[in-house]
């Protein structure tokens, strides 16, 4: 998703320096940096306020603090980011510490989303300038204001370790003991950045900031809040989106030790205990007689057909260029396929839960989000107070992906917590946070190419049918049928493709609510192109790496981390009966990635990733070992998905309930995985994601080369691989 | 119902049904958080707990059962070999992502090596396939397990 197409590049910012640092002197002796974040909205960019969306305190201690928008999920942000201003202020990097932002839609708008929100692979994209240049005007106020009390010229110091040095005397000064003073010096007009060979930090592989309370059991989650008095509930939502509460017998719930009280909602219903374990108990022994409303017949099968319907069109053009539909009827072949993929649930390792205390005029929220200021916004509906009377504590997060972006949860917990007499943790149990999800679109696609004599692609036309999740979460972004979300990784491919025509046609399935997950649009795009690309080399009979090389002579990145990872994994070389590999090669989130994945496929249609390798190029790589990190996790997160991920409907009520139904990949069928980096000076791209869209083709590929079988749709059929006896 | 259990080496009374789970004792009477709820039902290990050393998924144990038996959660493992070898192996080899699974994962995995201190694959994932991560740090932890391995000599 790239919600800004046209501003993509963060280095093109039109922010006059001045509009874009300030500093104040900070109560206590130290240094304050008021720094506003380039936004990615055109109508932020062209503005000259200043409105600082981002803080550096430098404080007498020498702690570095840094108060920004962006919150860690996993992903090494509270690492990253530390690192990009510790290279220029020449500071340790455990001097730096990072905060969560409190929720301000105005300040903490994230610069590629426009909105306080982490998601889209975007920390590193917004911050790599801005955050450096803020950096390196400290260092130039430190370093002034030393050799201003020492009366020597500033070019004769130097910063080195948090303090500011003069060669010539010996002498130098700690940071935090010329802050108060470096708080007077005017910010610097220009600063002049390290060239990428001079880096120090960035590059390097850093030790995550947040590991060593992570191994110990310290560190708090949303679900480990404890305000003093808080009770616990569970609830039970009607088991069919948009059904209501139609009877309920509580008494015996009543009696379960423990057990506080029963809070009855139009939709639901919630058990407030001691503890959990009463909550849960309370929660068995209540009778509930639901309403099922209008979805009370809705199967997957009734969307999947809705859907199909749509393909037949007409879209919204998303892409068009030459004339698809000509060169497609005068082509030597024609291949045409549709495609398929599954609503998806999120399955945070973290259940959904969120605390609340309601008073009379104000309401207190504990919660780990990604998006704090929607949670308060939508809390404060909620309650019916004004925004500024929510104040929303932010917590670590076990697992976002997309999630955590929304703000039902919060919001039931309101809705919970107004009939309760002080502080309610509302947990959901696993079945619950399985069953009222909000899911990744399920999606169908109707595409057709037409390749030349030579196998070459003359023609692409391609019709897809879904929702579109920007449209509900931030419709000004939805204009004229199309956001930039749906259409990432089906637009704009890296291949050579004339005559190309892609359209989209927006669909809103009933009675199920669809949200981000994690690799967004390119989840489902990406899955579509690059297996229809490998179906084009297929019908040209040409091998599927030969095939994309050919058609990438105007993209030479795409055609390095093709060619690194044909070389490392092996590609050609030969492998047993029943094993195959897949290529899969995608440029999204700004980053360049191929993968080669390895497979095998057991007689009874059982499919095991053995090996995946992955060649990156994502621009200037921060921390290297985050990127290793992030990749194998996308990997195994799309991996599951591939191989298991599916949430079905019947009679209106998701079918799965834990991971016995939704399964997950684990330690032991999890593949090796290998993760080589293109050096590169381009600003650093996104990776959180890339890992997670291009699995999928690769292992449905991989399992084309095992067994010919083309999988259109996920997840993997292990019926439709078996061998007949 | 009133019951004393032994945590992490100190006496600890409780007021609940015999029923109740031991994770609903631990993270919500007893306040120790580091213990983690996943599923409730024993499919994730995020609730791994030792009882008399063995790693076992508190969310389905009741609080009648544990009777003497001796607790030890995450927040005192590194006080044994094994549990402070595998927490400084996580570290080393930068295993946790959102780290939410971590408690489990590392009860699981100082079981496993102080019982076995010298793991092969096999018994690797036969300790660890009960631990989900939905971070996908398996090839982390696997390294860091035959790390942890290596630099105990006996295995604590
Ligand atoms: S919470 Fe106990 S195994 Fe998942
Ligand atoms: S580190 Fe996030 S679930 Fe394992």
């Amino acid at each position: 998703m790239n919600l800004d197409r046209a501003h993509a590049d963060p280095d093109d910012t039109n922010l006059s320096r001045r509009g874009f640092l300030a500093s104040a002197a900070m109560a206590g002796g130290g240094l304050l940096l008021s720094l506003a974040l380039p936004f990615g909205r055109s109508e932020a960019a062209g503005s000259t306020d200043f409105a600082p969306n981002a803080f550096i305190r430098i404080g007498s201690d020498g702690q570095v603090v840094l108060t920004m928008p962006y919150v860690e999920m996993g992903q090494g942000t509270y690492t990253s980011v530390p690192m990009l201003i510790a290279e220029e202020l020449e500071v340790k990097l455990r001097q730096v510490r990072l905060e969560h932002a409190p929720p301000n839609e105005k300040l903490y708008a994230n610069p590629l989303l426009g909105v306080q929100a982490t998601g889209n692979s975007n920390a590193m994209r917004g911050g790599w300038k801005p955050l450096r240049e803020a950096g390196a005007s400290a260092r130039i106020m430190l370093v002034t204001a030393a050799a201003r009390r020492w009366r020597v010229d500033p070019t004769s110091c130097r910063a080195q370790d948090g303090e500011v040095i003069h060669d010539a005397t010996g002498r130098h000064i700690k940071y935090g003991d010329v802050a108060a003073e470096a708080a007077q010096i005017p910010v610097p007009e220009r600063v002049t950045l390290k060239r990428p060979e001079d880096f120090k930090l960035i590059g390097t592989p850093a030790k995550r900031l947040d590991a060593p309370g992570k191994v110990n059991g310290t560190v708090t989650y949303g679900i480990d809040a404890r305000p003093a008095g808080v009770k616990i509930a569970t609830l039970a939502q009607s088991p069919v989106f948009g059904g209501r509460l139609k009877s309920l017998e509580d008494s015996e719930a009543k009696a379960v030790k423990g057990v506080r009280q029963i809070v009855r909602l139009d939709d639901a219903v919630a058990v407030v205990a001691d503890h959990m374990g009463a909550a849960k108990k309370g929660l068995a022994a209540l009778k509930i007689e639901w309403d099922d409303g209008p979805h009370a017949a809705l199967s997957t099968a009734q969307i999947a057909g809705q859907l199909e319907q749509a393909t037949f069109g007409p879209g919204t053009v998303a892409q068009n260029s030459g004339d698809a539909d000509k060169a497609l009827a005068g082509a030597v072949t024609k291949v045409e396929a549709m495609y398929q993929l599954p609503f998806l649930a999120h399955a945070t390792m973290e259940p959904m839960n969120c605390t609340v205390h309601v008073r009379k005029d104000a309401c207190e929220i504990w919660i780990g989000s990604q998006a704090v200021a929607r949670v308060q916004a939508m809390a404060a509906k909620a309650a019916g107070l004004p925004p500024e009377k929510v104040i929303v504590h932010n917590h670590l997060i076990g697992g976002g992906f997309g999630r955590r972006l929304e703000a039902d949860g919060a919001v039931r917990a309101v809705e919970i917590a107004k009939h309760v007499d002080g502080p309610v943790k509302v947990v959901w149990t696993r079945e619950e946070d399985i069953q009222h999800g909000m899911y990744r679109p399920y999606w169908f696609d109707r595409i057709a190419a037409g390749l030349d004599a030579q196998g070459r692609p003359v023609a692409w036309k391609n019709r897809f049918a879904g929702p579109s999740v920007i449209a509900r979460w931030l419709p000004p972004a939805f204009k004229d049928g199309l956001d930039p979300d749906s259409t990432e990784g089906a637009i704009d491919l890296v291949y050579e493709m004339p005559n190309f025509h892609v359209e989209f046609v927006r669909v809103e399935p009933p009675g199920i609510p669809t949200a981000f997950w994690r690799s967004v649009g390119p989840s489902h795009n990406v899955f579509v192109t690059e297996s229809f690309v490998d179906e084009l080399a297929s019908a040209a009979r040409q091998d599927a790496v030969a095939y994309r090389r050919m058609l990438l002579d105007r993209n030479p990145r795409a055609r390095a981390v093709l060619d690194l990872v044909a070389e490392k994994s092996g590609w050609g070389q030969p492998l047993p009966k029943g094993s195959g590999r897949g290529v899969a090669l995608q440029y999204v989130f700004g980053s360049y990635l191929a993968q080669v994945a390895e497979v095998e496929v057991s007689s009874e249609g059982n499919v095991r990733v053995r090996r995946v390798v992955c060649a990156m190029d994502c621009g200037t790589v921060v921390n290297p070992d985050t990127v290793q990190a992030q990749l194998q996790s996308g990997v195994i997160f799309g991996a599951t998905a591939a191989l298991y991920g599916e949430i079905t409907l019947k009679n209106g009520r998701v079918e799965q309930s834990n991971f016995d139904t939704y399964q997950m990949l684990r330690m032991d069928q999890a593949p090796v995985i290998d993760v080589h980096i293109v050096k590169s000076a381009e600003p650093p791209g996104g990776m959180g994601e890339t890992g997670t869209s291009l699995i999928v083709p690769a292992i449905a590929n991989a399992i084309f080369a095992a067994t010919s079988k083309r999988l259109r749709k996920m997840p993997v059929d292990s019926n439709s691989l078996k061998q007949p006896a | 119902m009133a019951f004393t259990i032994n945590i992490n080496g100190s006496g600890h009374s409780v007021d609940v049904d015999g029923d109740t789970p031991l994770l609903w004792v631990l993270r919500d009477v007893l306040g120790m958080t580091g213990t983690k709820f996943g599923c409730g039902a024993a499919l994730c290990g995020a609730c791994t707990v030792h009882i008399d050393g063995v790693a076992t998924r508190s969310c389905i144990t009741p609080i009648d059962s544990i009777e003497k038996a001796a607790v030890t959660t995450i927040e005192a493992i590194g006080a044994t070999a094994s549990g402070a070898g595998i927490q400084k192996a996580w570290l080393d080899h930068e295993v946790v992502q959102c780290g939410y699974c971590q408690s489990g994962q590392i009860m699981s995995a100082s079981a496993l090596l102080a019982s076995n201190p010298h793991p092969t694959d096999a018994d690797i994932d036969d300790a660890m396939s009960g631990n989900i991560c939905r971070c996908g740090t398996y090839v982390r932890i696997r390294e860091a397990i035959k790390l942890a391995a290596q630099s105990t000599t006996n295995g604590g």
